[in-house]
């Protein structure tokens, strides 16, 4: 547990179950895809390919929609939908910091059972 | 491979015995890990003791440790690196760390992994989740690498 850098943890922490768990669906995976391309997709656009209805993936933008991966814009008589790619690279950053923690940790585990390092009783 | 998961493997040049009691003994994983821990680990119990790296001694480290299978598995929850005093943890699921031992020509390689990111119970998590054989890192990587792209073009 290296202390530097974990205070930076903190707002990332706290925002990154609701996208995990947004995320967490392959059909939800899927829009995302889509959305990554930058553009903004009518429901119907992003219904081609897929065997659901379109009540079906109106129900899992909203859910993405609420985790704030993706944004809902008006035109007319039709909403619009485009990605938010920030949530997304913030978990990502979280994970790293940990993963990073965790690297730390090992190698200091390494040395103390390889070398005998002080601590060792 | 997994789903919302961070995994390590690494390969130690000690006996899966010595390494076990570097992971378990609470005063040895203290010495390593840089916490000042109260007593030994007894699953089910909570495990608590004070960071001891210079400058973060006002922090408690705390973990509830699950499982010990002698020279084979460790296991305890936590909710990672929890360092800002005034948050409240205990409203948010914690991760889940494994700590796996497997002999190796005299040595040990132990695979470290930490679950649970999405505050949902591995039990119960949805079926297309767990079957999501990517995995959620390489999924994240993938849609980060598609906005990138998309930026970029003209």
């Amino acid at each position: 547990m290296s202390p530097r850098r974990r205070g930076d943890l903190e707002p990332a922490r706290r925002t990154s179950a609701p996208v995990f768990a947004a995320l967490g669906d392959d059909t939800r995976l899927s829009l995302v895809a889509k959305l990554s391309d930058g553009q903004r997709h009518s429901i119907t656009r992003l219904c081609l390919g897929s065997a659901l209805t379109r009540q079906a993936i109106t129900k899992h933008l909203r859910v993405l929609e609420g985790a704030r991966i993706v944004r809902s814009v008006r035109s007319g008589r039709e909403s619009l939908f485009e990605l938010d790619p920030a949530p997304i690279r913030q978990v990502r950053t979280y994970i790293d910091s940990v993963s990073e923690q965790w690297d730390r940790a090992l190698s200091r585990l390494k040395s103390f059972v390889e070398d005998g390092a002080p601590g060792q009783g | 491979m997994s789903t919302d998961r961070i995994e390590k493997r690494i390969d130690l040049k000690a006996p899966v015995p010595r390494v076990w009691r570097a992971l378990t003994d609470h005063r040895e994983f203290g010495a390593w890990f840089g916490v000042n821990l109260e007593g030994p680990f007894v699953p089910g119990k909570v495990a608590r003791g004070r960071v001891t790296h210079p400058g973060y001694e006002h922090i408690t480290w705390e973990a509830v440790i699950q499982r010990m299978e002698p020279e084979r598995l460790f296991s305890f929850t936590w909710h990672p690196f929890a360092v800002d005093t005034k948050a409240d943890y205990t409203k948010e699921a914690p991760t889940l760390i494994e700590f796996r031992l497997e002999s190796i020509g005299g040595g040990t390689r132990l695979t470290l992994t930490e679950s649970g990111f999405d505050g949902i119970p591995s039990g119960r998590r949805p079926e297309a989740f767990r079957m999501n054989e990517q995995g959620w890192t390489q999924q994240m990587k993938n849609i980060e690498s598609h906005v990138a792209a998309a930026k970029r073009r003209p």
